[in-house]
């Protein structure tokens, strides 16, 4: 499976264009880094992979054809604050449910305690509410995972878990990664390849 | 858990109850009294509002604790009466204001910006025009009695509400978790029921029980200058009026007791939404 | 004598699990830490290890439940509550964590401000901004209308344009790109040169270690060690606890090796040391009882192990 954009340009209403002409793709079970500055519309690239923002030009292909925007998407997409990922008047069990309940062997691999399931968001750190999304967006359908920054306001180890963790069941699902960080030590560490956003985009 | 029982055991000598289940034994409390009041009203029967013209304008006694009116009337019994009145027509006021509150505020943040615009338009329109006067306004052109009270405090009443229900929906609207929900496939439909549905709901209630309060002193209020209820349904504003005329004479009674009980029972209600909203809330589970 | 000296700082809250149940959370258990003046003290660990709690702790703003034992000394005097009402935005100044602790009505150039000293605030609030690359448009805007990076440089300036002894920086750096975090770091390091100490919350450990001279490493709510900046380096065998190693080996370019297990939760921590259920080098001794801090090659840890 390809997940390809083919000169996608996005722009606000009325506003100028926030980048032009970016094409990129990724393949099943591959790791692609992508590095550049905070605001130069890499965040925005993913939602728009990820079916949360639409292009102004230029199309997101998945095996040559077009995503349907309703029913479960294929390419899911983990952001960098979990805390206001999760609906905090929901218990865990039910937000990580939304997806598929997974098996007590994956909770186990990304290190989700089960006790977690029974308590609320506020009670849990922003180590463990990210492994709850991480789990929620590795449901059975997805093909392609874009992780935004997934870990950049978690501490070394749990980052360094959480990836060891997430590139297991990528490889053994043949799940395509779009890995997107400002750290370059980080995306050489976990990625197949590392793109820059200054080779991307024109715009 | 050792350590755990210890400094429970330190921060909470004795059987003291923790700050939640006060809250929630005193909700339940509030609760009790205000449903005795109504059952109370049904059971004491019609006797002690026949007219005694030899027990007239008795002070609080063991028989009568309220006293007697000018027409030997127990005073006990129809403060209790009214108050049972003035609490059903609260309720119905509250619940309809409540109604519209969600339609209008659901809708707001629903239908796109023109009907936004135009329903916030609405919601500050009513806003700035002072709740008695649109209330007096409104009951006059219904004609004054039960269903003009009702119409009045419940359509000067929403606004307050419906903004914050707006409020609230336009921020859930944009969570990321509303949107997450969406692309794990989600309908528009599931995602507002079982998404919004849990942050609405309690601000329903608890905006339900805050009006309550209002709705009652209102009511007693456009009673009290003769365009509510009619004499012969007493409601706690019927009887302060009433109450006005015989003050000189120094039956104080007359006004004390009903007024009191008036105050407890919108303060009871103001405080069981106020413990309700903190229990309904799990981020309030800090202390 | 340091200039801040936290003592066996304990700070509790109560908190209602399932409904109605009262449990007590122990968010920093015996936490230990000084700054110098002309120092800057990096903080460093995972989110909930009571990093930010101990900024709040110092500036006096931890919320009314929080139960505190211990001592903070400042300038050799215990720092109570009215000395740092006084003290606060003069000669201790916090560099918060996010916006939300701007005043949302006005204007940032306003508020950045009233915290500046000196002859002229106005030409001081003017050159800090230029360097931290703020154009003068931005100071007549309201804190909402500031992204990400911008914020971060405004709540940053607020700190510089000051006459502060002591700076409480709490993640000062995240979501910034990487020339206006190093500006903010070489800012806080000039401010330390000047004399003044400067408490660095992070747990972006390499960017820390660029200007800190001496880095608390701390674990669920304590500090597990005190190192010099310069003990993290190559393998990070001239550390002395066993979690700070695992955090400098986490990190990508040292291996991105993983540490099983996770920090105890507030409610049910161990009796022994903290840091035990997971140590690779745990011992009965560990688990039966807390180590105290000691010093250990010029540093000081909380291990029995560490020689």
């Amino acid at each position: 499976m390809l997940l390809e954009c083919r000169n996608l340009a996005y722009r606000y209403p009325g506003g100028p264009y926030v980048f032009l002409g970016v094409s990129l793709s990724v393949a099943s079970g591959e790791a692609v880094g992508l590095i550049g500055p905070s605001g130069c519309g890499k965040t925005t690239l993913g939602r728009i992979l990820a079916g949360y923002a639409a292009a102004a030009e230029g199309t997101v292909l998945l095996d040559g054809k077009p995503i349907p925007p309703k029913g479960y998407h294929p390419v899911q997409m983990v952001f960098q604050h979990p805390e206001k990922a999760v609906n905090p008047r929901w218990r865990l069990r039910r937000t990580l449910a939304e997806s598929r309940m997974p098996e007590a062997a994956e909770l186990r691999r990304l290190g989700i305690d089960e006790a977690w399931l029974d308590r609320w968001p506020h009670e849990l750190s922003a180590g463990e509410l990210q492994r709850i999304c991480i789990a929620r967006a590795l449901g059975p359908r997805t093909r392609f995972l874009i992780a935004d920054e997934m870990t950049a306001m978690l501490d070394a180890i749990t980052q360094a878990r959480i990836w060891h963790a997430v590139l297991a069941i990528a490889k053994e699902r043949a799940i395509g990664m779009l890995v997107i960080t400002h750290d370059r030590a980080l995306a050489e560490a976990v990625c197949d390849r590392v793109v820059t956003w200054d080779r991307l985009s024109i715009g | 858990m050792e350590r755990h029982y210890r400094l429970t055991r330190r921060f909470m000598p004795g059987n003291r109850m923790n700050r939640r289940q006060r809250s929630a034994v005193t909700a339940v409390l509030i609760a009790v009294l205000l449903a005795a009041v109504s059952i109370g009203a049904a059971l004491l029967g019609q006797g002690g509002l026949n007219t005694h013209l030899d027990m007239r304008n008795l002070p609080p006694s063991a028989m009568h604790p309220f006293g007697t009116d000018w027409l030997g009337r127990d005073m006990f019994t129809r403060t209790v009466k009214g108050l049972a009145l003035s609490v059903r027509v609260g309720l119905a006021a509250a619940c309809f204001s409540a109604a519209i509150a969600a339609a209008v505020g659901l809708a707001s943040a629903a239908l796109g910006k023109t009907a936004d615009r135009l329903l916030s338009w609405l919601i500050d329109l009513f806003l700035s025009v002072p709740h008695l006067v649109s209330l007096i306004l409104i009951a006059f052109v219904c004609g004054g009695g039960m269903k003009g009270v009702i119409a009045g405090v419940a359509l000067t009443h929403w606004p307050s509400l419906a903004r914050i229900i707006r409020a609230e929906a336009l921020q859930l609207r944009a969570a990321d978790y509303a949107h997450v929900s969406r692309r794990l496939g989600k309908s528009r439909w599931w995602v507002a029921t079982r998404h919004f549905m849990p942050h609405i709901a309690p601000q329903l209630l608890v905006g339900l029980l805050m009006l309550f309060p209002h709705a009652i002193l209102h009511e007693a209020a456009i009673s009290f200058i003769g365009l509510g209820l009619s004499p012969h349904e007493p409601s706690i504003g019927i009887i302060l009026s009433e109450a006005m005329r015989y003050l000189s004479a120094g039956l104080w009674w007359l006004a004390v007791f009903p007024g009191l009980a008036l105050l407890v029972v919108v303060r009871s209600f103001d405080r069981l939404g106020e413990h309700v909203r903190c229990l309904t809330d799990p981020r309030h589970a800090r202390e | 004598m340091p200039l801040l000296e936290v003592n066996n700082l304990s700070v509790a809250f109560a908190r209602y699990a399932g409904g109605f149940q009262r449990r007590m959370e122990q968010a920093i258990v015996g936490l230990d830490l000084s700054v110098e003046a002309g120092e800057i003290v990096a903080v460093i660990g995972s989110s909930g290890s009571g990093k930010s709690l101990l900024a709040h702790a110092v500036l006096g703003i931890l919320p009314g439940h929080a139960q505190v034992t211990g001592t903070i000394q400042y300038d050799g005097e215990p720092l109570n509550e009215r000395r740092i009402a006084a003290l606060r935005g003069n000669e201790i100044v916090l560099v918060p964590q996010s916006v939300s602790f701007l005043d949302p009505l006005q204007r940032v150039g306003a508020q950045v401000r009233t915290t500046a000293r000196g002859t002229d605030p106005t030409a001081t609030v003017r050159s800090v901004f230029k360097r931290l690359r703020l154009a003068e448009a931005v100071g007549r805007l309201f804190p909402f209308q500031l992204s990400g990076g911008m914020a971060r440089r405004v709540l940053v300036s607020t700190a510089a344009v000051s006459a502060a002894r002591l700076i409480v920086a709490d993640e000062p750096t995240p979501g910034m790109q990487a020339e206006d975090v190093n500006e903010t770091l070489s800012m806080l390091r000039e401010m330390a040169d000047k004399g003044s100490g400067v408490l660095l919350i992070t747990h972006d450990i390499e960017a820390a270690l660029r200007v800190a001279d001496k880095v608390a490493v701390f674990y669920a709510g304590t500090t597990v060690e005190l190192a010099k900046a310069a003990d993290f380096a190559g393998d990070g065998s001239n550390l002395r606890h066993p979690y700070s190693r695992a955090l400098w080996q986490a990190l990508p370019r040292n291996g991105f090796k993983p540490l099983p297990g996770t920090q105890p939760s507030q409610d049910e921590l161990p009796s022994g040391c903290l840091f035990a259920p997971r140590c690779p080098f745990a011992t009965e001794a560990c688990s039966a009882e807390r180590p105290a801090i000691r010093e250990v090659r010029g540093g000081w840890t909380r291990c029995f192990h560490a020689s």
